[in-house]
């Protein structure tokens, strides 16, 4: 048992089997306002809501599936999964981290303003979607296997990376229409794509020295948390996608 | 056009100082002021601020030749768009002429069989709760406490709020008018999408803040400093569609509250894209509700449809404390004109079939309904109460208590008044301190003129007015409205 200075123990365990989703949150919220610094919660089965709405440095580690809306309007948390996230996970967020050892569902990080979310497989549909960025916050998403369609739709801020590593040598990932209507941000690709796969709005490029600055920062970050050796991914080709225009619909009014 | 009289105008140039669309000019040479009538939005701003009274306004009498099919409006209307090639954009509410059924609706008054009672001597309430009421209450044992555990309530003391408009949209200096007057007047308003000024963060407890689907500015001291939370799915103007602030109109300052850099385009996506079904609604909801504490009431606002009726009762299922209607005549910052005008249904008939279905199935007490779009005068507000609203909510009335002449040039970002303009030179006409009070003697004007016609009818309770349509009498509508409308015919 780790102890502050107080004396209150910092590390928290709950059995979550049998406990309701809002009677699990209220104990996390509970023990975070009284100076818990990290819970482990074990036998997670499917409870939504896990870390929506913390706001303060506080660690989660969760053994199971954890439901929807892991971790929206988080600000400052930290929450590492042991198995698969659901849908909606770090919807919102505003700052933190959130570690998914496995899977992620549909719209993983919607509209996340900062922190940053890293998925060791694959995501669904929406991955991304309209994450923005402002001043020092910058959303970055790392996935480490492949993704289903509208990745970083609408995106006007932040830093997406898909690495494919569960795909085959010169396998295309699977996700169409990536970028739709994107306006802002950057997304990094690992293994193909085929044209067709892109939104009408993005551009296609190489990396520059500081497109590969950011991306050995957070793919270091992923290889250490997934073990990985972060050097073989980095040897992949990579290319860049980004935004054609800042304001894809400016031209659509007749003013 | 822009009639000057000689006569009067002494070239002050106030006008061409005021004019933000271009029309009065200085001309140096002849020293006289001249227009560029062709400008002329009708707001007169011009008008109100000439200290000799030289200007009037006029429609210009050069019109086509009568069409009553081919109006000026519509042959205008394709001549710019063969010019551009645009979707055409607008402000403010719907103007054309579908039927306001206000203005087909009466209300009854106590006359010899029950006394009318008298305002001025007799205590009168206005006194609204917003917020999902139990189906029964029980009683601690052997004391009056309350034994059943009651959802957030939220107390108003006129059943009259002020309608979501965004920062960005409108300046900060109506922002804080509106919250000043609601936390004066003991009511609420409501933030709309673009975030909180910090500065306004001390009237929390007279604010709603709305999560819409762009979720600018958007984060946990925003949800908590405030009293509800409104998720907006749809809105009047523009049923079905998203939003898309230009990024001329994102200045440092609206930059820092919606949570965007400055000069980039904010685009709210048509739907949310973590709700596609009531069951995702409801899953918005609770995370909402997580992320407050279950302490606030939560809002959910919807434009009136065909199917309201059944949207409303999934949305007071899917957990909804208050569900809000933006009907057909709903008002907007910018919006597609073909949207603003073409889609959606008239509130009073919105209203009338969600409150009749939510009562069908014994569910009216699990949300209160508010109502929004259209809202002019004490008499819509009264009627709009015994039809089945709990509150409503205004906000062209607001805005005209404020300056608003409803030009509908709000889309432009000119705006004259200084109201739907984020440009600083403009923003400054509107001076909070009298904001406020303005909209704090409007208020008080309508309670005292509901209190006024409470009493005519022998009520002295809002509360006992609440869908209470006998009330009602209805006025040249055919028997398919009055059916809808649950309200019988004046004289029967």
């Amino acid at each position: 048992m780790v102890t502050n200075k107080k004396g209150i123990d910092q590390t928290m365990k709950i059995d979550a089997s049998d406990i309701s989703y809002k009677e699990l949150n209220a104990r996390i919220k509970d023990a975070a306002s009284n100076g818990v610094q990290r819970i482990e919660l074990r036998n997670v089965y499917g409870q939504r809501y896990i870390g929506t709405g913390l706001d303060r440095p506080l660690e989660v580690e969760i053994f199971g599936t954890p439901g929807n809306d892991l971790g929206a309007f988080m600000n400052g948390s930290r929450i590492i999964v042991y198995g698969n996230a659901q849908d909606g996970c770090g919807n919102t967020m505003n700052s933190g981290e959130i570690i998914v050892h496995g899977h992620a569902g549909d719209i993983v990080g919607l509209s996340a303003r900062g922190g940053e979310i890293f998925i060791k497989e694959d995501v669904g549909y929406r991955a991304g979607i309209h994450m923005k960025e402002y001043e020092n916050k910058k959303p970055v998403l790392v996935i480490g296997g492949t993704a289903q369609d509208f990745l970083g739709e609408y995106m006007a801020g932040g830093i997406l990376i898909l690495l494919g590593l569960n795909l085959k040598e010169g396998e295309p990932q699977q996700t169409n229409f990536i970028g739709t209507g994107m306006h802002g941000g950057v997304i990094y690709l690992g293994n193909v794509v085929d044209g067709f796969q892109l939104g009408k709005e993005v551009g296609v490029g190489e990396l520059q020295e500081s497109d590969y600055q950011v991306l050995q920062k957070f793919v270091e970050k992923f290889a250490v948390y997934f073990d990985y050796d972060a050097r073989e991914i980095l040897r992949h080709r990579f290319i860049k996608l980004f935004p054609l225009n800042l304001r894809p619909y400016g031209r659509l009014y007749a003013y | 056009m822009v009639d000057r009289d000689p006569e009067r105008c002494i070239e002050c140039q106030v006008c061409v100082n005021q004019c933000s669309f271009d029309v009065h000019y200085y001309d140096a040479e002849d020293d006289e002021v001249r227009s560029h009538e062709e400008n002329c939005v009708g707001c007169h701003r011009c008008a109100v601020f000439c200290p000799t009274q030289a200007l009037t306004i006029r429609r210009n009498p050069l019109d086509y030749r009568e069409n009553y099919n081919w109006r000026p409006e519509a042959i205008e209307d394709v001549i710019k768009q063969a010019e551009t090639g645009g979707v055409l954009l607008t402000g403010m509410g719907n103007d054309k002429g579908y039927r306001i059924y206000w203005d087909h609706l009466v209300l009854n008054a106590s006359q010899v069989t029950n006394p009318s009672i008298d305002p001025l001597r007799e205590p009168m309430e206005l006194t609204t709760w917003l917020g999902r009421k139990p189906d029964r209450v029980e009683l601690a044992p052997d004391s009056i406490d309350l034994k059943t555990e009651l959802s957030p309530q939220v107390k108003l003391e006129i059943p009259v709020m002020f309608s979501a408009m965004s920062y960005g949209a409108v300046s900060l200096n109506v922002h804080e008018s509106l919250a000043r007057a609601a936390t004066e007047a003991g009511t609420l308003w409501n933030t709309g999408e673009g975030g909180l000024h910090p500065r306004l963060y001390q009237y929390g407890a007279n604010t709603i803040v709305q999560v819409a689907s762009g979720r600018f500015g958007v984060h946990p001291e925003y949800l908590n400093i405030a009293r509800a939370v409104e998720i907006k799915i749809g809105q009047g103007a523009k049923p079905g569609i998203g939003g898309h602030l230009p990024g001329e109109k994102v200045s440092r300052e609206v930059s820092l509250t919606r949570m965007i850099p400055q000069g980039t385009d904010a685009l709210s996506p048509a739907p949310h894209h973590d709700i596609y079904s009531i069951e995702d609604l409801a899953q918005l909801i609770y995370a909402l509700k997580e992320a407050t504490n279950y302490q606030k009431p939560i809002l959910v606002k919807i434009a009136a449809v065909h199917n309201s009726a059944a949207i409303a009762s999934g949305m007071v299922r899917a957990g909804a404390d208050i569900i809000v209607l933006d009907g057909l005549r709903g008002s907007t910052g910018a919006a597609p004109k073909i949207i603003r005008d073409n889609v959606g249904i008239p509130i009073e008939l919105a209203l009338a079939s969600v409150d009749s279905r939510l009562r069908q199935e014994g569910i009216r007490n699990q949300a209160s309904v508010v109502i929004a779009g259209g809202i002019r005068t004490s008499g819509d507000v009264t009627k709009a109460i015994a039809l089945g609203a709990d509150a409503v909510y205004i906000a062209t009335s607001a805005l005209i208590a404020l300056g608003c002449h409803v030009c509908q040039q709000c889309h432009t970002g000119k705006c004259a008044w200084g109201i739907c303009t984020t440009d600083p030179a403009l923003t400054k006409r509107v001076n909070p301190e009298i904001g406020a009070r303005r909209l704090t003697n409007l208020l008080h004007s309508w309670s005292l003129e509901i209190k006024d016609m409470l009493g005519g009818m022998g009520i002295n309770a809002v509360e006992s007015l609440r869908g209470n349509r006998l009330h009602l009498r209805a006025v040249g509508l055919t028997d398919t409205e009055l059916e809808i409308l649950g309200v019988k015919m004046a004289g029967s």
